[in-house]
């Protein structure tokens, strides 16, 4: 697809659709429309197999708000947040259809580079995975591949800068040799979100990241979301609604691969426009 | 009316549910002490007023049950949307009901200073102005049971009744003292009365706004504005 193709766009069929520019600007609630969103989607369909994992899902995501996804197990919030750095090509029997942007570019455009990409969209999973080596060459790992550092100075500086926004120099700067899998798992997800930081990305998706941290490490982890808000954009996946209420500033419930309603969190947690988000926010979902 | 379905935790249903019905209690206990009061003040009844002054206690322990309740469910259940919002609204209509039954007992305690007195007797509209203010009460007690927003909306529109008969009973009074200084204790208290029933019918008003907002989410304040 071509960017100029009006006739293939899912933008284009999506506003036909509708009758309008926006796809949910008609619908119950303000997904799309975002004056200078950092990604967008637009009509996005996943499919595994014959099964239809997400239907029809448009929304913008800026850069001044974490945006949280919510909804029960198997809803599809996982499934979508991985669409937005083409984590699911790696699945053979996953299909993707719609169109999903990055600064305006398609991401699924033939020529978009998908190692670049997950470069620019760097992702934080659920169960931290640093590898075995040691923890300066965890988060030089990027870099490297990538020749962001002309030289070992350089290299230095973006490691140490990378491990202090993640909040984790000062606990390991005289250690920088041992290995990353040795630190505890609180420390380890910081240790791969500095890693996720090195290659300077301007998204970052976050996967249930504190779903196997203790309380203490799950509070640093959601300090250090607080403070990276602004730097990067940042989506968040996360099935404790408390830490989506703590963290984001927007929220998307999704509900059966739908999008059921996306909006301001402190409205969503509230005063929640929709039956079906009210009745999983308040724990009545059956 | 608004039927909410219920929890999949349902010893959290069981907590909401005990903290409305001790609302409703408050509500109802305090309605009936202004009641009594108005009552034992049109027949110089002494014993029912006293009845009412001690009655005001379970009043105010019912409100320090269902802070102590509000507070250990936010904590506990974390509770969102329209449960966060039935539980703030159960608090502060706690402390706001807790007010009405401390006017009904203030009402209760001038039955023996008005003793002897005659200008009460030909005074209808003050207890007008208690029925006026004691169905606000019954109405957004209703509607609080209910979860009934139209009536919560008719409590408010009432209240304009209650402050027009307080206005004019101010000036009756003024004029009254002005002609008859010998009775200015009695309508001292009289005027204390119809202050203390005006406030009833403001406080009914704020119980209807929390019914309006627990179940919108929304202000009433603003619609009537």
């Amino acid at each position: 697809m071509t960017d100029n193709d009006a006739t293939n766009d899912p933008r284009a069929r999506v506003a036909r659709q509708t009758g309008g520019a926006s796809s949910a600007a008609d619908g119950p609630f303000q997904a799309t429309g975002m004056a200078d969103p950092k990604m967008s989607a637009r009509g996005v369909n996943v499919f595994y197999g014959a099964k239809q994992a997400i239907n029809d899902v448009s929304i913008d995501v800026g850069m001044d708000n974490v945006v949280a996804f919510i909804g029960p197990s198997g809803c599809g919030k996982s499934t979508f947040l991985r669409t937005l750095n083409r984590m699911n090509d790696t699945i053979p029997s996953a299909r993707v259809e719609g169109d999903i942007r990055l600064d305006g570019e398609d991401i699924y455009a033939a020529r978009m580079d998908v190692v670049q990409l997950r470069a620019r969209v760097g992702m934080v999973f659920q169960k931290p995975n640093p590898f075995p080596k040691s923890i300066f060459d965890n988060v030089a790992y990027g870099p490297r591949i990538h020749g962001l550092a002309a030289g070992k100075t350089e290299l230095d500086e973006i490691v140490e800068r990378s491990l202090q926004r993640a909040g984790l120099w000062n606990e390991v700067k005289d250690r920088l040799t041992d290995s990353g899998t040795a630190l505890s798992g609180g420390q380890q997800q910081r240790l791969c979100i500095a890693r996720a930081i090195a290659v300077d990305p301007e998204v970052i998706l976050m996967d249930e990241p504190c779903s196997a941290l203790d309380p203490i490490a799950t509070a640093k982890i959601e300090e250090l979301i607080h403070a990276l808000r602004g730097q990067y954009a940042i989506v968040i996946v996360t099935h404790n609604m408390q830490q989506a209420a703590r963290v984001s500033q927007r929220t998307a419930f999704f509900h059966l691969g739908t999008l059921v309603e996306y909006g301001a969190t402190s409205d969503i947690f509230t005063n929640p426009r929709q039956e079906k988000t009210k009745d999983y926010i308040t724990g009545r979902y059956g | 009316m608004n039927q909410q379905a219920g929890h999949t935790v349902t010893a959290f249903d069981a907590e909401m549910s005990d903290i409305r019905g001790m609302i409703s209690d408050m509500g109802a206990r305090a309605e009936a002490a202004v009641e009594a009061a108005m009552k034992a003040l049109r027949t110089n009844d002494i014993d029912s007023a006293r009845i009412v002054v001690a009655g005001d206690k379970a009043i105010d322990a019912i409100e320090t049950s269902v802070e102590r309740r509000v507070v250990q469910t936010i904590a506990l259940r974390a509770p969102m949307a329209d449960d966060l919002r039935d539980l703030v609204a159960a608090l502060k209509m706690s402390g706001v009901i807790e007010r009405i039954g401390d006017y009904g007992k203030n009402i209760a305690k001038r039955v023996g200073a008005l003793e002897g007195h005659g200008f009460l007797d030909s005074n209808d509209q003050l207890f007008r102005m208690a029925d006026i203010a004691g169905e606000m009460v019954r109405m957004a007690m209703d509607a609080y049971a209910r979860r009934d927003i139209d009536m919560a909306r008719a409590v408010c529109v009432r209240d304009d009744e209650v402050d027009q008969i307080h206005k004019d009973l101010f000036v009756d009074f003024i004029a009254h003292v002005a002609k008859h200084p010998t009775d200015a204790t009695e309508i001292a208290h009289l005027l204390s009365i119809s202050k203390n029933l005006e406030r009833i019918g403001d406080h009914a008003t704020n119980c209807a706004e929390m019914v309006y907002f627990s179940q919108t989410g929304q202000s009433l304040a603003d619609e009537f504005e």
